[in-house]
């Protein structure tokens, strides 16, 4: 296998690229006004049909979609086919506790793992690779993801999932993992867990990682590299498109190069929706060309980020992305899970607390942390210590049910959360998440 | 029957403690016991004071206060004094939740202050067993 998994397309001159978007819109759009009939009301309200869309270049004149209409539509709202033609899901949270449930036909499967497995080959990967993918299995789209493009190269899979650190250098150490997937925090973890154990970098046989699902930067880049003596590749990638692989580095390790012959991305002006030209830090907004279960039109990411067309070295000539540099809503990464304040709100409102809390977040040990305190209302302090602190797990437990990931809850005296302006600072990040 | 105890939410930082104990000093009121819980996050002041009401009106302005009836029993100075109190609860199945100690003054003597389940119930089984314990108006 040579540096490209697909080479027809990912070299595919500009035009050639193009002439494949503006063919697969006019189709896509179609599909999606026939059959999800919530998308079909947006077009009708902005006066849109299928008519007006004659290429990618008439994108701009589709309705948006945002996690809220996921929201509105769940579950089945923006299905795109019958769910007799889906096989699977996948799933990740939402903005007040609903999750976002994506949808997939086995044809939405195989372009995903194309996209995964490109990826894979960009980064060094041939059949003559173990892959150790130690993302989450299940209904996170990391795992299943990851794991699908390892089998379309050939790879020998290690389907690890996250978590039980020993077996994870286990497994890596007798069977010569070669390339290694998961989150960025991880791999600096396993780094030094190897490194604890006395292993130095040489002793493994890594070459290559490929991280992604959460924010990182240059600085963690090099550590990682460093510590597992690896080359660290970044995946991009959200359940609402598939999942990773939406987006890869390659060997230039300079930006992700989009699979534009599958995502149309556009960057956008996050207050006025209007799109910006190349070059300019925006929104990224995402239309798949040709899934069809779930074919979200105009999806907006709320990552901010910068698009490039400069010719690659690499021989790609798909638009490369810059790794977000932040979010235009208040959503956090944290430990590769998405978190949103208002699901911290909502666990409080129905455990019968006030909406008075704050969030820190923070990095220790290459792991994120999640704090919480909460305004305990004077209806519920108890004099006995056990009780209060019985209150504290039990928000615990609703916090981790709502979140998948569990944070520490803390309960504080009325009125101590510190209000700026009289409006309470809700979130503090400490972790340097990007450059 | 019994006597009222303050308790209040105080967080884990410096200086909490002393902001409290100012007020009620600025008040005028006195203290006549005080016990401190403490976990990792808050603590909780437990307080029998010679002003209840007032207390609480001074402190409840910026702190989550509660008060609770807890029993407080005289406790003899001799050998096995506690010994007697708790097997007169222990006897009865009366659960403890906590307890601190206190001298009320020379001629009050020493007593235990104890947050019970059923103060009416152990009161009663103190009292059988010839130990007496003190109400709101003698402090």
């Amino acid at each position: 296998m040579g540096r490209y998994y697909q080479p027809e397309i990912e070299t595919a001159p500009r035009e050639r690229i193009l002439e494949i978007q503006n063919e697969k819109i006019v189709k896509q759009v179609r599909h999606v006004y026939e059959n999800v009939p919530y998308y079909r009301h947006l077009m009708e309200e902005k006066g849109v049909t299928p008519d007006d869309i004659k290429g990618v270049e008439d994108i701009k004149k589709l309705p948006f979609l945002s996690k809220a209409d996921l929201r509105d539509a769940y579950p089945y709202g923006l299905l795109g086919t019958d769910l007799k033609n889906c096989v699977r899901i996948q799933s990740t949270s939402g903005t007040t506790g609903r999750r976002v449930v994506a949808f997939y036909t086995q044809k939405d499967i195989e372009l995903w793992e194309d996209c995964c497995a490109r990826a894979i080959v960009a980064a060094g990967g041939t059949d003559e690779d173990v892959c150790q993918v130690c993302y989450g299995y299940g209904l996170f789209t990391g795992g299943p993801g990851l794991n699908g493009g390892s089998h379309k190269v050939g790879c020998l899979t290690l389907p690890m999932s996250s978590g039980n650190t020993d077996r994870q250098i286990q497994f890596m150490m007798d069977l010569g993992a070669t390339i290694l997937c998961c989150t960025p925090s991880y791999a600096a973890y396993i780094g030094e867990s190897l490194a604890e154990k006395g292993y130095k970098p040489e002793d493994n046989k890594l070459k290559a990682g490929i991280f992604g699902a959460e924010p990182w930067t240059e600085e963690m880049r090099r550590n990682i590299e460093k510590s597992l003596g690896i080359k660290a590749y970044d995946i991009y990638g959200l359940t609402e498109t598939s999942g990773p692989g939406v987006a890869f580095e390659c060997e230039e390790q300079h930006g992700m190069h989009i699979n534009e012959d599958h995502f149309y991305a556009e960057i956008i002006d996050p207050d006025t929706g209007e799109v910006l030209p190349d070059g300019e830090k925006g929104e990224l907004v995402f239309t798949s060309l040709d899934k069809e279960a779930f074919p979200l039109l105009r999806y907006r990411t709320r990552d901010i980020c910068v698009l490039h067309r400069e010719k690659c070295s690499c021989g790609r000539t798909h638009v490369k992305m810059s790794k977000p540099m932040g979010r235009s809503d208040d959503m956090l990464i944290i430990r590769g899970v998405n978190v949103f304040p208002s699901q911290i709100e909502t666990v409080l409102l129905n455990e019968g607390y006030t909406p008075n809390y704050q969030i820190l977040v923070d990095r220790r040990n290459n792991t994120d942390t999640l704090d919480i305190n909460v305004e305990l209302p004077p209806e519920q302090f108890s004099d006995i210590v056990s009780e209060n602190q019985a209150k504290e797990r039990a928000l615990e437990a609703a916090m981790r049910n709502m979140l998948g990931i569990g944070p520490k809850v803390h309960l504080v005296g009325p009125k101590s959360i510190v209000r700026s302006e009289g409006k309470a600072v809700r979130v503090i990040d400490n972790r340097k998440l990007h450059d | 029957m019994a006597i009222q105890q303050i308790s209040v939410f105080v967080e884990n930082k410096p200086g909490m403690l002393l902001k409290n104990v100012q007020k009620i000093s600025e008040a005028g009121i006195n203290l006549r016991a005080l016990s401190i819980a403490d976990t990792q996050d808050f603590g909780i002041l437990r307080l029998i004071v010679s002003d209840t009401e007032r207390t609480k009106e001074v402190l409840s302005a910026d702190n989550l206060v509660t008060t609770t009836r807890v029993v407080a029993a005289k406790m003899e100075d001799e050998v096995g004094a506690l010994y007697t109190i708790l097997k007169a609860l222990g006897d009865q199945n009366i659960n403890i939740e906590y307890m601190y100690a206190f001298t009320a003054s020379e001629a009050y003597g020493a007593y235990v202050v104890m947050r019970v389940d059923d103060v009416e119930q152990a009161e009663a089984a103190l009292h059988a067993s010839g130990i007496a314990t003190l109400e709101d108006a003698d402090i």
